[in-house]
């Protein structure tokens, strides 16, 4: 497996959207703390931008990465390899050149700024952790997506609806029920639909880093009186896991029953 | 040795192998033939493993190949159509391969020797042309030695002088013991250097033995001619 997730990261370290990706964050970076000079303000942002734009550079990249490797997953499918490693190498590939990306362009900057002397530093810890996790996970479901579509056009089409309503839809659908329900006591629900969607998750644990849970109002307080405890953290991160673990468990299988 | 017993494969409605029972004895060179859509790439491919089978099995020396993937150490396989990863150039394409299976040793500059191919080895996948594509393939195939080789029609998009050398590969080949599985259209191809045919039609097993021996059946005297006869007579 290592050997097919060397040929597939250098193959994407040399692609040209590697570089737009991370350039992108490289100046997003800069642009935010240098007009900012606000360290925790610029987590913030940044929080807002990753949180929307990770999963969405997962999914598309994952899935155009599957279809656009066809040739290469053919060639190598005829070769003494097993065949879980051939997807499970280009699904590490895909992830990790990704997540690097993230961790080197955001990282250069705040690290010229001088995070290392600030007290900001376990919350744009958490923020790249968070980042890299979410990079895991929707690569994996993009990577599932394709192995379930031979169609481009369809795959491309799913991807970006689980992505719209990671992202968006199932705040809204959250948000509407929390108005329509309001008058039964809604921690606990509250408490799963956050920790059932990766992207509200991660959300919620770096807002509550940040101390500003005050935002979040009475929700807040039932989310710092969970989360905040090391039971919570400890919970939150097993659910991250188990978000990565279950899709990638479903592409092995997969792939393991697919003809060529 | 290959044994293949009561092998069938489905895609969706399309039955494609309907119960193919095949024994191939080491050495030599064997034909698979056939109409187009007869199943001959899906057999193949089954062997390969790249195909899962609905039911049957397939041994390779005595081992099934289900859930097994070391096997394919001992096959060389040269696919029908020329697919590479296109960014790659030639030379690292070659590397690429010769380091998955490092626990061989590679012919590659004899074979790139033969076939001409130094002025393309830095040039990208993408901007070479179908029949040098199909060379490089060729040396992908040939540079190992193992003792199966399968080739899915690898005279697509040669030119006559490479043709020559493929036959006299092959040949060269096959007296070192080895078993070579060929899918051709090219019926004069196939007369020339096939030891046996396998003939599919319709996912089955239509007729399996010597070129005299199809002749005689047909009561042909001419190879293609007995090929259409069998066709004909199938279709009629």
């Amino acid at each position: 497996m290592l050997k097919i997730l060397k040929y597939s990261f250098f193959d994407l370290m040399r692609s040209r959207w590697s570089y737009v990706y991370f350039l992108f964050y490289l100046l997003l970076g800069v642009v935010l703390l240098f007009l900012n000079n606000d360290l925790s303000k610029a987590v913030i942002t940044l929080m807002n931008v990753i949180i929307v734009l990770v999963p969405l550079i997962g999914t598309i990249f994952g899935v155009m990465y599957y279809y656009n490797s066809k040739e290469f997953t053919e060639l190598l499918l005829a070769q003494p390899v097993k065949r879980s490693s051939i997807f499970l190498g280009q699904y590490f590939g895909v992830a990790l050149s990704l997540s690097m990306s993230l961790i080197i362009g955001l990282g250069l900057p705040f690290v010229f700024y001088g995070i290392f002397n600030s007290g900001a530093i376990w919350d744009f810890s958490l923020l790249l952790v968070t980042g890299a996790f979410l990079t895991l996970i929707f690569t994996a479901l993009a990577f599932v997506i394709a192995l379930a579509n031979e169609n481009k056009i369809k795959g491309f089409g799913y991807a970006i609806l689980l992505w719209l309503f990671m992202a968006v839809i199932y705040d809204g659908v959250f948000l509407m029920s929390l108005v329509y329900f309001e008058e039964y006591p809604l921690d606990k629900f509250s408490l799963v639909a956050t920790m059932l969607n990766p992207v509200d998750l991660s959300r919620v644990l770096i807002l509550l880093k940040l101390d500003i849970s005050a935002l979040l109002g009475y929700t807040g307080a039932v989310f710092q009186k969970f989360f905040g405890t090391s039971v919570g953290f400890i919970l939150s991160s097993l659910m991250l896991t188990l978000w990565v673990i279950v899709p990638t468990y479903f592409i092995q299988r997969m792939a393991k029953r697919k003809d060529f | 040795m290959i044994e293949i017993d009561n092998l069938h494969k489905r895609f969706g409605k399309n039955e494609v192998l309907k119960g193919i029972d095949l024994t191939i004895d080491n050495g030599g060179i064997f034909a698979v033939l056939g109409p187009n859509g007869s199943g001959k790439t899906t057999l193949i491919k089954s062997i390969l493993g790249m195909v899962v089978p609905n039911s049957g099995t397939i041994k390779l020396n005595g081992t099934s190949i289900k859930k097994n993937w070391e096997y394919r150490n001992d096959i060389d396989y040269l696919p029908q159509i020329a697919n590479f990863p296109g960014n790659l150039t030639v030379k690292e394409l070659i590397k690429m391969i010769k380091d998955l299976r490092s626990s061989k040793t590679a012919d590659d500059e004899r074979l790139i020797e033969l076939f001409k191919l130094q002025p393309f080895l830095d040039i990208k996948l993408n901007n070479l042309s179908g029949g040098t594509k199909q060379k490089v393939n060729l040396v992908l195939t040939f540079m190992f030695d193992s003792p199966l080789v399968i080739l899915d029609e690898p005279t697509t998009g040669l030119d006559p002088i490479s043709h020559i050398r493929l036959k006299q590969l092959i040949t060269a080949e096959k007296e070192k013991g080895k078993t070579i599985l060929i899918t051709s259209h090219i019926m004069s191809f196939v007369e020339e250097i096939a030891d046996e045919i396998v003939f599919l039609l319709e996912g089955k097993i239509y007729f399996r033995g010597s070129i005299p021996a199809l002749k005689t059946k047909t009561e042909q005297s001419d190879f293609e001619h007995a090929i259409a006869s069998m066709l004909s007579s199938s279709y009629a």
